[in-house]
C-alpha cells in the first residue's frame, strides 16, 4: 500500500484525462442548543417551535457563541489531523433569502477554528488492489444553519409558488463546513471520504452524520485535465443525497467535461444539480457574477481563543478512531471487510462488549455483521435503542457453542431479546419460549420412532438405496419439535432406526 | 387627587428622597408627568396608551417627545411600588421615579419603533436588558421616546413621525439621535430618560437642550435588545438634569450580561463612590484637535469659561493631542454605516414589521425596504455596502479600521498625561428646524467632538456649560455643553469631574423667553 498510488486516468477519444474531485461536507451538529442562543435542536418538530428572538433575527437579538459547538468542532479538527488556531473569529456572510433570519450568515471567513489536516482512506481500485490514499483538508470552520422554506403551490419549487412558508427550526443550528484539497482523483475515493468522515463524526458522537436528514451534507467541486497540466475548470455539484449518488454524480460529471472538452468546447465555472432520477447534472447557476458576500468580521461576537492546554485536554478526549479500530480488528483475526462493516455499522461497542465478556472474536463479528445486523436495520433500531448489549451476543454465542441453540434457533433466541428490548438475556427468552435444542435422546428417539412408523414408504426407499429421501424425515422430525430438534442427533436416530 | 405640577421641576434624586420620605406617592409623581406630557407633548391622551399625533397634526409647541406612553401601566407599576413600600418592603433608590426609554430599545408588548416606517406597530417579543435592569430598579416607564431613524442623525428630524423639538426654543432640534429623550428630560415630561450613542446620539442631544448625558465605556452595557445601528459602537446611556442623576441612572443599567457577547465581565465602575472627590490635583486635559475651525465662538468663550472654573477648583489643565483626531469622522462614517448595512438586512418584510407585497420574495423585500426606510437610512446602508464592496474593503472598511486603531492608542496615549480630557460636546448651539436637513455633510459635523470617543470606546459625558448666542440670533441664549472624556472602564472620573463643575455653575437656569417651552 502506498499513499500517493496513483489513480486511473478516465480515457477521452483525444487521450486520457485525469479527474481532481475537491469536497466540501456539511455536518449539523448534535449540540443540546443551537450555535447562537438556547433554543434545542431537536429534529422534526412542528414548524417554528424551537425558535427565539436570537435565531429568528427579531431586531435587538444578540448572538452567544455555543461553547460546546465550539469544542465538539475542534475535537473534529483533531481527529482529521488539523491545527487549532490560537485565535480566529467570526464573519458575517451576507446576501438575502427568506430562511436566513438576518440576511447574513454568521461563518468563519479568513481564520477558521481547524486547518491543514488530512484524511488516510483505503480504496479499493478498479483492479481490486487495495491502497491508501490520503486526502489534504483545507480547514474546518464553524457556521450556523438556515431555517426551510416550504413552497406551497403546483410546481413544490420557488417559481411558480403561490406562497411560501418558513420553519425557522433549523436556523441556527451549529453547522461544520470541512473543505477538503483537491486531492481525489477518483469517485471511489470520494464516496471513501464521505464514509470515512462520516464513520469518525459518529466516533466521536458530535453528530449523527445521517444524509438522507441532511444532518451531514456533501457538494463536490468537479474538474477534469489532462495529466500533469494545471487544473481545469470546475463545476460545483450539488444534491448528492448519498454516498452512492456522489459516486454517480462524480463519474457523470467528469464524462460530461471530458465530451465538452473533446468537442472542442469550454467548461463553465457554474453550479450544478445533481438529478438522482435521470441520472444527470444540470446547470443551477453560473458563477461569472460572483456573489459579493461583503464579509466582515462579525462586531456582535468575540474572538474564540485556544488556549494550549484546552486543545491538549480535547486531544486527551479523542476515543479510537475507526482507522485504528479496524486494523485492531483485523489483528483479532476479522477480514477487512467484517472489520469495516463493524465501525460504520456502530456495532463496535457491541463486539468489544461481547469480546470483553469472553466470546471468541471472529465468532463474535460473525453474529455482528450477519444476523444482527439484520434484524437491527429491519426494525430500523440502534443497538442501544433495541437493548441489545454485548453480553447478550456473547451469551448467544456460547450458548450455541454448548449445543443449547442451532444457529437458527439462536436467531429467533435474538428476535426475541430485541422485541423485549434487552430486558430478558438470551438464555432466559430461550427458556420462556421453548426454543432449546432438543438433544435428549429418550425425547428425540419417540419422536423419530412415531416418523418412522408414519412414513412406511420412504423408509422403504432409503434401504433401497434413495438416501436423499432421509430429508423429508428430518424434516418431520423438526416439525414435530418445532425446529427445535439437534439435527446430527435426529439424523443419526433416524438412520439406526431405518436400519434396524 | 390633583397632581402636584412642581413635581416635575425636582430632580430624580429630589423625588427619590421624597418618596422614601412618604411626602409624596410614585402614583402622584407618575401622573403629574403625565399631565404634563398630555398637556406640552402632541399626544393622544386618554385611555391606556397614548399614542402621539401625526407629524402633521401636532403643533408648532408640542415637543413630541414620546412616541408612546404607556400611561396605564405606569400608574399600575407607581401604584405597586406604593403598595410595596407601604407595606415595609426595602426598595431600589430610585423606585418610583419616572423614566422614558429611546424607542430604539426593545420593551415586550410595547411598540418599538426606532423612528422608522418599517417598524410600526412591531410588538417586541422580549425585554431589551436595559429595560429590564429599569424595571428591576424600580424605575416607572413612562413611554418611547423619538428619535432619528435607526439612530442615524444628529437632529431627531430623521424620524419617521415627525421631529422631536427642542424645549429651549422650540424652533430648534434638540439634537440626536436621542432628541426624543433628551427633550423629555429638559422639558420636564420626565426626571429621567434612556439614550443610546453610537456617535454622539446622548451627547450631543444633552449639550443641545442643556441636560447631562453619558455614553458609558462600551461594553458595561448590555446591548441586547438594543436594535443595533453600529454594533461596535452603540452603547446606551442615561440623561438626567443632574450628574448625581445621571451617575445613579448610569449604576443601574451597568454590568455583565451573559446575553451580549460584548459585555465587559469586570465589575462595571462604581460611579457613585467617588462622585463629589473634587477635582483638585485632577489633571484635566484639553484636547487641541477638538476646537478651533467650525466651533462656534459663543462654544468656544462657554468653554474657555470652563477651563477658567477648573483650575480656580485646583485641577492641573494640560493640553493633549489626538494626532488622528482629523480622521476620525472619515473612519465613522465607513465604520457605522458599513455595520448599519448589514444589521438593517434583517428589515425585509419576512418576519415582522413593514411589507409591502409584490409577486416574489425578492421583489418583495425591496418594494419592502424602498417603502420603510427614510433617505438617511437609505444612504448609510448604500455607503456600507458599498464600502464592504469586495475590491472596496481594504480601501474603506479596513483602512477605517486601522484609523480607529490609531485613533484609540492616541487616546492612550493621551490619558498618560491627564486622568480626563474635555472639549465642547458640540461644534454649535442648537440649530433651527430644517436647517441642516438638507446638507447631510454639514449634519454629520455635529459628531466632530464626540465620534473620537465613540471610536476608542472611552467613556464620555455632557454636561450643561452655560449658555451661547445663536449665529442666526445674537440675543438667543441656547445651552452648551462641555464633553468630558475618561479612560476605559474609568466612568467614575468623568462623573467626579462634571460633578465639580455642576457644582461651581449652579443648576442651569430652565429655557426662558417666548419661543421656549413654559416650565413651571
Amino acid at each position: 500500500m502506498s499513499a500517493t498510488s496513483t489513480a486511473a486516468l478516465l480515457e477521452g477519444e483525444t487521450g486520457a484525462w485525469e479527474l481532481v474531485v475537491g469536497l466540501e461536507v456539511h455536518v449539523e451538529l448534535q449540540t443540546a442548543t443551537k450555535m447562537w442562543c438556547g433554543c434545542s435542536t431537536d429534529f422534526g418538530g412542528p414548524a417554528n417551535t424551537n425558535v427565539c428572538p436570537v435565531c429568528t433575527g427579531q431586531p435587538g437579538a444578540l448572538p452567544v457563541a455555543n461553547e460546546q459547538a465550539v469544542a465538539d468542532a475542534a475535537l473534529l479538527g483533531l481527529a482529521l489531523g488539523c491545527d487549532i488556531a490560537e485565535v480566529c473569529r467570526f464573519h458575517r456572510k451576507n446576501y438575502f433569502y427568506p430562511d436566513l433570519a438576518k440576511n447574513y450568515q454568521i461563518s468563519q471567513y479568513d481564520v477558521p477554528l481547524c486547518h491543514d489536516g488530512r484524511l488516510d482512506l483505503d480504496v479499493t481500485t478498479d483492479e481490486g488492489e487495495q491502497v491508501t490514499r490520503r486526502v489534504g483538508i483545507e480547514r474546518l470552520h464553524m457556521e450556523e444553519d438556515t431555517g426551510k422554506s416550504l413552497h406551497v403551490g403546483e410546481s413544490g419549487r420557488l417559481h411558480g409558488a403561490e406562497k411560501s412558508l418558513i420553519d425557522y427550526n433549523r436556523c441556527g443550528i451549529p453547522l461544520l463546513e470541512i473543505v477538503s484539497d483537491p486531492d481525489i482523483r477518483d469517485p471511489e475515493t470520494a464516496q471513501a471520504y464521505l464514509r470515512e468522515l462520516q464513520a469518525i463524526v459518529r466516533t466521536l458522537g458530535v453528530s449523527d452524520a445521517r444524509m438522507e436528514e441532511g444532518s451531514i451534507r456533501c457538494d463536490a467541486n468537479v474538474s477534469v485535465r489532462r495529466p500533469g497540466e494545471e487544473l481545469g475548470t470546475r463545476c460545483e455539484i450539488k444534491n448528492l443525497n448519498s454516498v452512492r449518488s456522489l459516486g454517480r454524480a462524480v463519474r457523470y460529471e467528469a464524462r460530461r467535461q471530458i465530451d465538452v472538452l473533446e468537442a472542442g468546447g469550454e467548461i463553465v465555472m457554474e453550479t450544478r444539480h445533481w438529478d438522482e432520477g435521470r441520472g444527470v447534472t444540470e446547470t443551477l447557476r453560473r458563477k461569472e457574477s460572483v456573489t459579493d458576500y461583503r464579509y466582515f468580521p462579525d462586531p456582535d461576537l468575540v474572538e474564540i481563543h485556544s488556549s494550549r492546554a484546552w486543545v491538549e485536554q480535547l486531544r486527551a478526549r479523542l476515543p479510537e478512531l475507526p482507522a485504528a479500530s479496524r486494523a485492531r480488528l483485523q489483528q483479532a483475526g476479522l477480514s477487512a471487510e467484517q472489520a469495516a462493516t463493524i465501525v460504520a455499522g456502530g456495532l463496535l461497542a457491541l463486539h468489544d462488549e461481547a469480546v470483553a465478556a469472553g466470546a471468541e472474536p471472529v465468532a463474535v463479528a460473525n453474529w455482528c455483521t450477519g444476523e444482527v445486523t439484520g434484524q437491527l436495520s429491519s426494525a430500523a433500531l440502534t443497538p442501544a435503542e433495541a437493548g441489545l448489549t454485548g453480553a447478550h451476543v456473547a451469551e448467544l454465542v456460547a450458548l450455541i457453542d454448548d449445543g443449547t441453540l442451532s444457529t437458527k434457533l439462536a436467531k429467533d433466541v435474538l428476535a426475541g431479546v430485541i422485541e423485549e428490548r434487552g430486558a430478558v438475556p438470551p438464555a432466559e427468552v430461550a427458556e420462556q419460549r421453548g426454543l432449546q435444542q432438543v438433544s435428549d435422546e429418550g425425547e428425540l428417539q419417540g419422536i423419530v420412532d412415531e416418523v418412522v412408523a408414519a412414513n412406511p414408504e420412504t423408509v422403504e426407499a432409503i434401504r433401497g438405496g434413495n438416501d436423499k429421501a432421509i430429508g423429508a424425515l428430518v424434516g418431520q422430525v423438526m416439525k414435530a419439535t418445532r425446529g427445535q430438534a439437534d439435527p446430527k442427533k435426529t439424523n443419526e436416530l433416524l438412520r439406526a432406526a431405518i436400519e434396524a | 387627587m390633583a397632581a402636584d405640577v412642581t413635581l416635575t421641576g425636582l430632580s430624580a434624586s429630589e423625588l427619590a428622597q421624597r418618596l422614601r420620605d412618604r411626602e409624596v406617592s410614585a402614583l402622584e409623581v407618575a401622573e403629574a408627568h403625565l399631565e404634563r406630557i398630555a398637556a406640552h407633548d402632541g399626544v393622544e391622551a386618554g385611555g391606556d396608551e397614548w399614542v402621539a399625533r401625526d407629524a402633521d397634526a401636532l403643533g408648532e409647541r408640542d415637543v413630541h417627545a414620546y412616541l408612546h406612553v404607556t400611561a396605564a401601566a405606569a400608574r399600575e407599576h407607581a401604584a405597586d411600588v406604593d403598595r410595596r413600600r407601604a407595606a415595609g418592603e426595602e426598595l431600589a433608590p430610585l423606585a418610583g421615579v419616572p423614566v422614558a426609554i429611546k424607542d430604539v430599545l426593545t420593551t415586550r408588548g410595547v411598540p418599538t419603533t426606532c423612528g422608522s416606517r418599517m417598524l410600526e406597530g412591531w410588538v417586541p417579543p422580549y425585554d431589551a436588558t436595559v429595560t429590564e435592569r429599569l424595571r428591576a430598579g424600580d424605575l416607572v416607564a413612562l413611554g418611547k421616546t423619538n428619535m432619528d431613524e435607526f439612530a442615524m442623525g444628529s437632529s431627531t428630524e430623521n424620524s419617521a413621525y415627525g421631529p422631536t423639538r427642542n424645549p429651549w426654543d422650540l424652533g430648534r432640534v434638540p439634537g440626536g439621535s436621542s432628541g426624543g429623550s433628551a427633550a423629555a428630560v429638559a422639558g420636564r415630561l420626565a426626571p429621567l430618560s434612556i439614550g443610546t450613542d453610537t456617535g454622539g446620539s446622548i451627547r450631543q442631544p444633552a449639550a443641545l437642550t442643556g441636560i447631562v448625558g453619558a455614553k458609558p465605556t462600551y461594553g458595561t452595557v448590555s446591548r441586547y435588545g438594543l436594535v443595533a445601528f453600529a454594533s461596535s459602537l452603540d452603547q446606551a446611556g442615561p440623561f438626567a438634569r443632574t450628574v448625581e442623576d445621571a451617575a445613579r441612572l448610569h449604576a443601574l443599567i451597568a454590568g455583565h450580561d451573559p446575553r451580549d457577547s460584548t459585555s465587559v465581565r469586570e465589575t462595571a465602575p462604581d460611579v457613585l463612590g467617588p462622585l463629589r472627590e473634587g477635582v483638585e490635583g485632577l489633571r484635566i486635559g484639553v484636547v487641541r484637535e477638538l476646537a478651533g475651525e467650525g466651533y462656534e465662538p459663543g462654544v468656544e468663550r462657554a468653554f474657555a469659561d470652563v477651563l477658567e472654573r477648573y483650575e480656580r477648583l485646583g485641577a492641573e489643565i494640560v493640553e493633549v493631542s489626538l494626532p488622528h483626531a482629523d480622521y476620525a469622522l472619515a473612519a465613522y462614517y465607513l465604520i457605522a454605516p458599513s455595520e448599519a448595512s448589514s444589521n438593517l438586512a434583517r428589515f425585509d418584510g419576512v418576519r415582522y414589521g413593514l411589507r409591502v407585497d409584490a409577486a416574489t420574495a425578492e421583489e418583495m423585500n425591496a418594494a419592502t425596504r424602498e417603502a420603510g426606510f427614510g433617505p438617511e437610512v437609505k444612504r448609510r446602508i448604500m455607503i456600507g455596502t458599498h464600502a464592504l464592496s469586495s475590491g472596496y474593503y481594504d480601501a474603506y472598511y479596513l483602512q477605517a479600521s486601522k484609523v480607529r486603531t490609531l485613533i484609540a492608542r492616541d487616546f492612550a496615549a493621551a490619558f498618560e498625561q491627564a486622568d480626563v480630557l474635555i472639549s465642547p460636546t458640540s461644534p454649535s448651539v442648537s440649530f433651527r428646524l430644517g436647517e441642516l436637513v438638507d446638507d447631510p455633510l454639514a449634519m454629520y459635523l455635529n459628531d466632530v467632538a464626540t465620534v473620537p470617543g465613540s471610536l476608542a470606546g472611552i467613556p464620555a459625558l455632557s454636561l450643561p456649560a452655560g449658555t451661547a448666542p445663536a449665529p442666526d440670533d445674537p440675543d438667543a441664549a441656547l445651552p452648551v455643553g462641555l464633553q468630558v472624556m475618561a479612560p476605559l472602564l474609568r466612568d467614575e472620573l468623568m462623573y467626579r469631574a462634571a460633578w465639580a463643575l455642576e457644582q461651581d455653575l449652579g443648576p442651569l437656569a430652565a429655557p426662558t423667553g417666548p419661543s421656549a417651552l413654559e416650565v413651571a
